[in-house]
């Protein structure tokens, strides 16, 4: 279906590839300026690997263009420029604490780009969009991985437990348990699961939907599903409770119960589920808050931040961040001008301080606002999918970021418990800004089969065609 | 760098951080009635081709543009009609891939015929419905009437 793209039917739909290469290059110069303005303000003078990192930069909006343009070409043209825009802005950011945290060798510039904590990344982000390439090329249509819903779920809670069940010293930083390192390297398989998993829910509510939005009772308005139904929200339950206490990780736990949730919502068209997840939600985060030291812990410091026994230790870094969020009011120290180093980890839980100190309140929500139009082209491509499996997919991946920037933006603004997760695209780390390359890829694949003109008739094989008596 | 700078610096970035926020959600603005429209608009060469008997008369004034999924699972799908015909089922080569235990494989298709839009039965299980008759051989179909196949249902509109 692919191979016949340029029909009659397609040369009066207007692809709007041209846009998409317009805002690209847009998002580039903004990043670009971002970056020249982060080295100017802390420097005062121009970052001397400038040139390359605009030319670097410039390379990979247009590799990504390209195979749009090749492998999906009715795909949806506002997702990948906002999201180069939000990894030029992160890379920027990473790049500015960077100046002030590297000695000046650590941050000795190559003659290309420059090195430390940006360096890195800048090489992760093509890692990314070689990935993103390689999901568009591999992945003609999205309906290919239905075949392989239970493959992905098993994948996927491979990938969940591997940390889990490694020694400590292999996969533990600072109390979670997400990681697997290897001799300087270290990746998050988390992040990847997150992708498996959303294929698996999908997949799996496809074919059991029908069953699932059978009500059996009624009561104070609400439809209670039958006793053994509720088995895979049980489940789902439990495996994000595993999770919790074995990696102690907080946010992954929160992500995977509330993606489950709200797709069985999507699938049933029954807002007894919500009801429900919500009911278990409650019940578990205060089972984890009764029972588990580093809940209760977090929960304490969202609480009283300031108490003087926490202020100087646990809860240093969100009253830090506090602290940057409003030395940046409205409008932002302006990048370079601020001194956000002062909180720890300020280059991946708390770019978003980081960001709302140097650019503001104003700066701040841009960046939610982009994620918001992510997230919106998400849910536009799920509504106009032609097939089930496609709708449920883009709508878990849209909900899923949607998820996750809540969660960080809410944990980093003290609105809800500090969890510990990265801000997607901007935060520094190879395994998360990979993974959501692999998002964007996917998603933008449902979009492009949404947005397609519908496909030149079938070789009319209406008289042979045999009639599957169900 | 003086005061002032920085902060002409500051704003600046700032303002065009904005400008393409909003120019990204013009984008989406005019996405949202663009394709539709540009995906209906009877293909702009048809005099090249005189012979073709099967074709939609242009610019009819109330034409149908789109087929809407009124109902199951797929409620709210809109497929822009052009001159190509419409197949509906659950074979995944489908135009519309019904998700629907009552449908068949290739259950029905819509086809524009002398300027109307024909509904055909495709030897389906259990039969299309147009309006509250049964499909038995191809039928015109108006604005706004359904079409029903198992748990779904169709119409045309404007």
């Amino acid at each position: 279906m692919s191979s016949s793209a340029p029909s009659v039917a397609s040369a009066s739909v207007n692809s709007r590839r041209m846009t998409e290469l317009f805002l690209l290059i847009f998002a580039w110069g903004l990043s670009v300026a971002a970056y020249a303005n982060a080295g100017y303000g802390v420097t005062n003078e121009w970052p001397p690997g400038l040139v390359g990192y605009a030319v670097t930069l410039g390379a990979y909006s247009l590799v990504a263009h390209l195979a749009v343009r090749q492998f999906a070409r009715y795909a949806d043209p506002i997702v990948l420029p906002a999201v180069m825009l939000l990894q030029g802005l992160g890379l920027a950011l990473i790049y500015r604490l960077d100046l002030d945290d590297k000695s000046p060798s650590e941050r000795s510039f190559g003659p290309l780009a420059p090195r430390g904590d940006s360096g890195i990344q800048l090489i992760w982000a093509a890692i990314g969009i070689l990935l993103f390439v390689a999901v568009l090329v591999v992945i003609r249509d999205h309906r290919l991985l239905q075949r392989y819903t239970y493959t992905a779920g098993a994948a996927g809670l491979i990938l969940l437990a591997i940390p889990a069940l490694l020694p400590a010293q292999y996969s533990q930083v600072n109390g979670a348990r997400i990681w697997v390192r290897f001799s300087g390297f270290s990746i998050q398989p988390g992040e990847f699961a997150k992708l498996l998993l959303i294929v698996f829910f999908a997949g799996y509510l496809v074919v059991k939907r029908d069953v699932l939005a059978l009500a059996s009772r009624r009561v104070l308005g609400i439809d209670l599903p039958r006793g053994r139904d509720l088995g895979p929200i049980v489940l789902a339950w439990l495996a994000s409770l595993a999770v919790l206490i074995a990696e102690r990780d907080l946010g992954s736990s929160l992500l995977f119960f509330g993606v489950f949730v709200v797709l069985l919502y999507v699938a049933t068209e029954r807002t007894s589920w919500l009801f429900f997840g919500f009911i278990m939600f409650v019940s578990g985060a205060y089972f984890a808050y009764q029972n588990f030291g580093h809940v209760h812990r977090r929960v304490e410091i969202w609480l009283h931040p300031f108490k003087p026994e926490y202020v100087t230790d646990a809860s240093y870094q969100l009253v830090q961040g506090l602290f940057g969020f409003s030395t940046g009011g409205i409008l932002g120290t302006g990048l370079g001008q601020g001194r956000p180093n002062i909180v720890p980890y300020a280059n991946t839980d708390f770019i978003l301080a980081t960001g709302g100190e140097e650019l503001g309140l104003t700066g701040l929500m841009a960046i939610i606002v982009l994620y918001g139009v992510i997230v919106h082209r998400g849910l536009r491509a799920a509504l106009a999918a032609r097939d089930s499996f496609g709708k449920l997919l883009a709508a878990g991946l849209a909900v899923i970021l949607a998820l996750q920037v809540f969660v960080v933006v809410g944990g980093v603004t003290r609105l809800i418990p500090l969890t510990g997760l990265t801000t997607p695209f901007l935060s520094y780390g190879g395994s998360s800004l990979v993974a959501n390359w692999a998002l964007v890829a996917l998603l933008l694949r449902v979009s492009d089969a949404a947005r397609r003109p519908a496909p030149p008739p079938a070789p009319t094989t209406d008289a042979e065609t045999l009639v599957v008596r169900p | 760098m003086s005061e002032l700078t920085i902060t002409v610096i500051r704003l600046g970035f700032l303002a065009v951080l904005w400008l393409f926020v909003l120019t990204a959600i013009s984008v989406m603005r005019s996405d949202l009635f663009g394709t539709r429209t540009a995906g209906v608009r009877p293909a702009p060469v048809p005099a090249p081709r005189p012979a073709k008997p099967v074709k939609i008369k242009p610019s009819k004034r109330n034409a149908p543009s789109k087929l809407v999924v009124t109902a199951g699972t797929l409620t709210g799908t809109t497929v822009a009609l052009t001159e190509a015909q419409v197949t509906l089922g659950r074979a995944p080569d489908s135009t519309i891939v019904l998700d629907d235990d009552y449908a068949s494989n290739r259950h029905a298709r819509l086809y524009p015929s002398n300027g109307e839009w024909m509904v055909e039965d495709l030897g389906s299980t259990n039969g299309t419905y147009l309006d509250r008759s049964r499909v038995e051989q191809p039928m015109a179909v108006a604005l706004g009437v359904p079409i029903r196949i198992g748990k779904t249902a169709f119409e045309l509109r404007k």
